[in-house]
């Protein structure tokens, strides 16, 4: 099987067991390369252990999976290199400042140090946060700290940027101001995956799947979601499908 | 009153953690405490635990001052911090009865209050805390603060991280325990569980913007809130519906996009230029703005206040 350059990613028949409880139960689908995929599904349904599946972090135990052309049990560390990966715990480092966390990861990823000096005032600049350049992490507000997790998260320009509930607990403009960073990343021509316990955000993304208990329940666009399951909203077509 | 904070202020060294914080809670009420991370959502929740007292400013629960009073306190209240505090190597029986004795009570004199939530994870008894789910976790923990039947219950973030079907359950859980007579006070950064509420006060930065039942919130300001949708999708129209001269603020808001116009008489002049699109899924209408929408609101009238105050410096 070869990844096409349409579909970024692309998981046939995808199983993980850990002794004898299936976490993900023969999961097929594929992301198309630009596009925002939401990857929903209550607590415990197996979203995480795909995710890391997906990343590279984590063997399948069986099943054919290409993440951006590169197989997941041979070629885990090329996969690395060509995605980003926010989690809602944040990755960046309380007690370095905000520069240096730039420069950590993007050193991480072998970035010039010319290239990372240019790149890094931009996206400063970009963000309003040339001022607090030099403040320690763990001294700027929530909001701002998310963004530059984002920020950084595809600073390296992957093909696909894997965010694990990257907006809990945020007021709610900083979370729609989120939103819109994530649309001008697709414009870059880079694929976003995407957890949320918001309903309201899987509105924002181009095709959504709904995993209960280890399987794919619902994969479309939100609009063919909520005609599908007679719904006014994503909240109702979730409801219907992981109530058990 | 159940429940009275006074003008309560707090800091942390140099961070003004709470800032004249005053409400109050009926008995009888389900109280909520809206507001994002880092608003001091847990500080006011520590000091209404008698865990935290407050720089200046007066906190009491059915009369008892929390500072002086708070052995009194800690008997009437029942607390379920934002981290469970489960113990993780004891089993779910276990942590039931280790509550039930600190309170000096047993499990089968409150059973009536707990079983519903208890049922769901009795199954389970013998198992260690630490091997539940999150929302079996959280139902421990609500059982765990229920079980000396408390006359004031304060859940903080009970529902933060949890997926939208838990959260249903948990609000019905919620509203059977009002039934009972307790008087509960939960915060949680979810809009949609405000409305949920029978008062809601609405807090950012250590202040409160608003204190109200959610209908009359919702009714308040001027009608200024329109929706845009379009069968081709929003997103597309955000930047060019922000230049337009009658609007102040625009946001997405799920499947549509939610804008505010600087005055009524906005609306013809915004509507001729939508009508120039030639978009004929278009559908633009004045709207009842949501909790949501008026804590977005509160936020913007708060950060319009800050830059006009930088720029008159």
């Amino acid at each position: 099987m070869t990844g096409t350059l349409e579909h970024i990613i692309e998981v046939r028949d995808m199983v993980k067991k850990f002794g004898s409880f299936v976490a993900n139960d023969r999961l097929t689908f594929h992301v198309e390369k630009g596009e925002i995929f939401g990857f929903l599904g209550a607590n415990g349904a197996g979203k995480t252990t795909a995710m890391r599946i997906l990343c590279g972090l984590s063997y399948p135990s069986s099943g054919e999976i290409m993440v951006a052309g590169h197989n997941v049990y041979h070629e885990r560390e090329k996969i690395k290199r060509k995605i980003g990966y926010m989690s809602q715990k944040f990755s960046l480092y309380d007690d370095l400042t905000v520069s240096e966390n730039i420069r950590l990861y993007a050193g991480i990823y072998g970035l010039g140090r010319k290239e990372i000096n240019t790149r890094e005032a931009q996206l400063l600049e970009r963000l309003g946060l040339t001022h607090i350049k030099n403040r320690l992490i763990r001294e700027i507000p929530l909001g701002w700290k998310q963004k530059l997790a984002f920020s950084v998260a595809i600073f390296h320009k992957p093909a696909i940027v894997f965010l694990d509930e990257p907006t809990g607990g945020v007021d709610p403009i900083t979370r729609r101001q989120f939103w819109e960073m994530i649309h001008d990343a697709t414009l870059e021509g880079i694929t976003v995956f995407v957890t949320t316990h918001y309903m309201d955000e899987a509105e924002y993304c181009d095709r959504v799947s709904i995993m209960v208990e280890g399987r794919i329940e619902a994969l479309d666009t939100p609009a063919g979601l909520k005609q599908s399951y007679e719904s006014r909203n994503m909240n109702e077509v979730f409801l219907k499908l992981a109530r058990t | 009153m159940s429940l009275i904070l006074d003008h309560i202020d707090k800091s942390f060294e140099s961070v003004q953690a709470l800032k004249q914080v005053n409400f109050e809670v009926k008995e009888g009420e389900l109280f909520g405490l809206i507001g994002p991370d880092g608003a001091g959502k847990s500080t006011l929740f520590r000091i209404m635990a008698s865990l935290l007292i407050p720089d200046s400013g007066r906190c009491s629960m059915l009369g008892y001052d929390v500072d002086k009073e708070y052995r009194q306190v800690r008997q009437i209240i029942g607390y379920m911090p934002g981290r469970f505090s489960l113990y993780m190597d004891l089993s779910v029986e276990e942590n039931l009865a280790f509550y039930a004795r600190v309170f000096g009570t047993t499990i089968q004199e409150n059973y009536d209050l707990i079983k519903d939530i208890y049922e769901q994870i009795a199954p389970f008894k013998k198992r260690l805390a630490g091997r539940l789910s999150g929302g079996m976790k959280q139902k421990l923990a609500l059982s765990c603060a229920l079980i000396h039947r408390p006359r004031i219950l304060i859940l903080d973030e009970p529902t933060t991280g949890v997926d939208a079907v838990s959260r249903r359950e948990f609000w019905d859980m919620l509203k059977k325990i009002q039934r009972e007579g307790i008087t509960t006070v939960v915060s949680t950064p979810y809009m949609d569980e405000a409305e949920l509420c029978d008062r809601v006060a609405l807090i950012q930065k250590g202040s409160l913007l608003a204190v109200a039942d959610p209908s009359a919130l919702a009714e308040g300001g001027e009608k200024l809130l329109y929706s845009l949708r379009s069968g081709k999708g929003v997103y597309a129209y955000l930047d060019q519906i922000r230049q337009l001269e009658g609007c102040r603020y625009a946001w997405l808001f799920g499947d549509e996009l939610h804008v505010t116009l600087r005055s009524a008489a906005d609306d013809a002049g915004v509507k001729k230029v939508l009508d120039s699109w030639q978009d004929d899924s278009l559908k633009w209408e004045s709207i009842v703005p949501s909790i949501e929408d008026r804590f977005m609101g509160l936020l913007q009238e708060e950060s319009d206040a800050d830059s006009e105050m930088e720029e008159g410096e």
